[in-house]
């Protein structure tokens, strides 16, 4: 990959106030931390549901990071199909069938992901991920610490179902209050697409490298197809 | 939709900040005679002031605001199901439409996730282009506000110059890219076309024409003895509780926070090659968000004025697959977007569409303060608040 | 009048009431998203300016309106206060949907919040395709539809008669 135009040197996993970052999050955490990794230069921490508090104490107080950027939710459970395989219908991605985890692991389908960044340092972040048990979706709240938490935690409750203990008022955010269901899960339909397919799709064109293909393109942006090639 | 069945707003935590920040209360005495109940007033979601559909549910007490509650969502079109559902081209042309004043910017951090994860780099020219195409919508997003937040002080003057200097600049990014706004023009790799014949000298001469504009507002509006009296001490948010919510972007370098990703975070597009600054202001009131904001359009048109001169030639697309494929990874991008940071947290697992979008936009974390900041203000400050904020309500509902 | 609803109206005051009906649109722009910037460029720039067509702007209520521009995504939570405002305005009135997320959903078909068309919940006079329409297509819609009021029969619209919804491009 280093010969061809473009390619950049493989990044390096953690920058260097990250690891510095990584470092004193060992220090005061100690085995509350379950895993860490990097993620192109950021260092993704999974530490234990009973530390979830304490972990954004100690990057307020002992790392400095005073902004919230998000919390958020991820369910690890495969997106469900929503066209038929080999129909050609490329309009949706097909997306792998096995529950694999990302960076850092996971204990189960849900987990909660948090970003905390400081504004006096440079690049100073820290990714936060702590797994929810699929029976007991509980998690303290931030708002102390952070106020901002306050409508994050509303929305990972809204979209997910997580409940996080000492938070003022769980209500809805975004979606009507008669709304039934939380529709970030994956096991929630998008009855459009079940209903009918994709509009879009008119004229059933094969994709180029694939039987059928009599395209024989020359336009500028893509001067560099090679029959065959992909990532 | 009765007035019966209004959420009451929960207990927000005690925040130690200094009283001196309140100053305008110093006079809140109640007297008893007149002590009436408080009354709820609906603000929105169709508004005039409310800049689209947001609802303001403010409890009054005579002309003051004794609580707020914003009831979002009434834009909500659920983005991060539907980039589950969709291939990275298309959701491309999907987030143009976030932050619909700036749509350009909306794309590049999504296309630099993507080409993170592809371990792929867009050639030079390439990295130009996005930067000025950048830097076209941020003063395109800030001469609506510099007119619009006029508008909401009351002066009609301001939108009309405001919407007229926008034409030319965005009669500058449809010459490049087809499209007034929602461009569509990032691709993983690079971008799709390169500059028509004759663009350069335009854009300088337009650079110039609003550099004169935003004179023009210094004079017509920063001037004002009218535009002061109503923004000086006005909705004052202290540096920590602004970190805090998350408030980014203009608003918090009006707080005096010297924080800015283009110069502080990871390095993109080409911002370490050109020379500039970043402006804030100590005050932190509604007329320093102006005043930032004026200051960094004037920064921005000098940034492509630069760029004009110094944009090397070259190819404008990295290699790429024509499917593309994302290979399996997780990567935060965050960057400096017109309203504040906008951040994509894309999770892969190598098909041609991602697993997960986290979509971290500037808006939401910039009205989640607005209980805290609307408590005691009278009822037209409200309406300054909110202007000198500037969110867009895609951008919050997402 | 009894003369509208009889269907006696003479052919010349048919003429003088379109003409001025036309003329004089009162827009209720209910302005949602990125539609409404383009919205707000037709009617406020002065580039693209709509009032010299005779339709004005910013009603101080809908009772007052005569047309409401619908322009922007129309999500469940915010079509009950569409449908109440659309009830609000008197007859003799025109929605002109504007947009293709107005029209039929738009890139937001599949979303579980999004209205997939606000045909679903009010007539829809003249659809204006795009994403988004040009201000030019939209005073389009607006030249067609004033066209059409030119044409209209009072008697058949007191009746109740609906025509077939105008679509430009």
């Amino acid at each position: 990959m280093a010969e061809s135009p473009g390619a950049t040197e493989a990044v390096p996993a953690l920058r260097e106030q990250a690891v510095d970052a990584l470092t004193r999050l060992q220090a005061e955490l100690g085995d509350s931390i379950v895993e860490h990794d990097g993620a192109f230069g950021d260092v993704v921490v999974r530490v234990r549901r009973d530390a979830w508090r304490r972990s954004a104490q100690v990057c307020k107080e002992g790392l400095g990071c005073d902004y919230l950027s998000f919390i958020a939710g991820i369910d690890w459970m495969p997106t469900p199909a929503v066209v038929e395989e080999g129909s050609g219908d490329t309009s949706t991605p097909a997306q792998p069938k096995e529950q694999t985890y990302g960076v850092a692991g996971s204990d189960g389908r849900y987990q909660l992901l948090a970003l905390v960044e400081s504004t006096r340092r440079k690049s100073w972040r820290v990714i936060l991920k702590t797994d929810l048990p699929d029976d007991d979706l509980h998690a303290e709240s931030w708002v102390s610490l952070y106020p901002g938490a306050d409508w994050h935690e509303r929305e990972a409750w809204e979209m997910y179902g997580f409940v996080f203990d000492g938070h003022p008022s769980l209500r809805h955010l975004y979606l009507p209050s008669e709304f039934e269901g939380h529709p970030l899960r994956k096991d929630y339909p998008l009855l459009a697409r079940e209903v009918k397919p994709w509009p879009g799709l008119v004229d059933v064109e094969p994709m180029p490298g694939e039987p059928g293909d009599g395209d024989d393109t020359t336009s500028t942006e893509t001067t560099a197809i090679e029959a065959g090639e992909s990532a | 939709m009765t007035t019966t069945d209004l959420p009451t707003p929960g207990e927000l935590p005690e925040i130690a900040v200094d009283p001196a920040a309140f100053r305008h209360l110093a006079d809140a005495q109640v007297n008893v005679e007149l002590d009436t109940g408080d009354m709820v007033l609906n603000i929105g979601p169709q508004h005039p002031a409310t800049h689209g559909t947001l609802r303001l549910v403010v409890r009054l007490d005579g002309e003051r605001v004794v609580s707020a509650d914003p009831i979002i969502g009434y834009m909500h079109r659920g983005y991060e199901k539907l980039t589950e559902f969709r291939t990275y081209p298309q959701i491309t042309t999907l987030i143009n439409r976030i932050d619909w004043l700036s749509s350009f910017a909306n794309e590049v951090p999504f296309i630099q996730a993507a080409e993170h994860l592809m371990t792929i780099e867009a050639p030079p020219r390439a990295q130009y282009l996005r930067t000025i195409l950048t830097e076209l919508s941020r003063i395109a997003t800030f001469l609506l506000f510099l007119g619009e937040m006029g508008l909401q002080v009351g002066a009609i003057t301001p939108a009309f110059y405001g919407f007229r200097d926008r034409e030319y600049v965005l009669n500058l990014i449809e010459a490049v890219t087809g499209g007034r706004f929602h461009p569509n023009f990032n691709r993983i790799g690079g971008i799709k076309d390169d500059l028509p014949w004759g663009w350069i000298s335009e854009c300088r001469a337009v650079m110039n024409k609003t550099l004169a504009s935003c004179d023009e507002f210094d004079d017509l509006v920063v001037g004002n003895p009218i535009f002061q009296k109503r923004t000086r001490s006005i909705g004052i948010i202290p540096q920590e509780l602004g970190a805090a919510y998350g408030v980014s972007g203009s608003n918090l370098r009006a707080s005096g926070v010297d924080w800015d990703l283009r110069r502080d975070g990871p390095k993109y597009l080409v911002y370490d090659e050109l020379d500039w600054r970043v402006w804030t202001h100590p005050d932190g009131d509604s007329f320093s968000r102006y005043w930032v904001r004026l200051q960094e359009t004037r920064e921005s048109a000098r940034m492509v004025l630069q760029m004009l001169d110094q944009m090397p030639s070259g190819p404008l697309m990295a290699k790429v697959p024509r499917i593309i494929k994302v290979p399996e990874g997780e990567v935060f991008v965050n960057t400096e977007n017109p309203l504040g940071e906008m951040g994509y947290y894309v999770i892969s697992k190598g098909a041609t569409g991602p697993f997960r979008t986290k979509i971290r936009s500037a808006s939401f974390s910039n009205v989640s303060i607005l209980p805290w900041v609307l408590r005691g203000v009278y009822v037209p400050d409200i309406v300054t608040i909110l202007a000198s904020l500037y969110f867009i309500l895609g951008d919050i509902d997402r | 009048m009894g003369l509208v609803s009889s269907g006696k109206t003479p052919k010349p005051l048919q003429h003088l009431l379109n003409y001025s009906r036309k003329y004089s649109l009162w827009m209720f722009q209910w302005g949602l998203a990125c539609c409404a910037i383009e919205m707000g460029a037709a009617l406020a720039g002065p580039r693209y300016d709509v009032m010299r067509l005779g339709v004005i702007p910013f009603p101080a209520s809908p009772r007052q309106a005569d047309l409401i521009v619908i322009s922007g995504t129309v999500t469940d939570k915010m079509a009950p206060a569409i449908k109440r405002l659309y009830e609000q305005m008197p007859d003799p009135k025109y929605v002109i949907s504007m947009g293709s997320c107005a029209n039929c959903g738009g890139p937001y078909w599949d979303s579980y919040s999004v209205t997939k068309g606000v045909d679903q919940i009010i007539p829809v006079d003249v659809y204006v395709p795009g994403c988004p329409p040009r201000p030019e297509a939209f005073i389009q819609g607006i030249v067609l539809l004033q066209q059409r009021i030119m044409s209209e029969d009072p008697a058949e619209r007191w009746r109740g008669v609906t025509r077939e919804p105008i679509v430009v491009g």
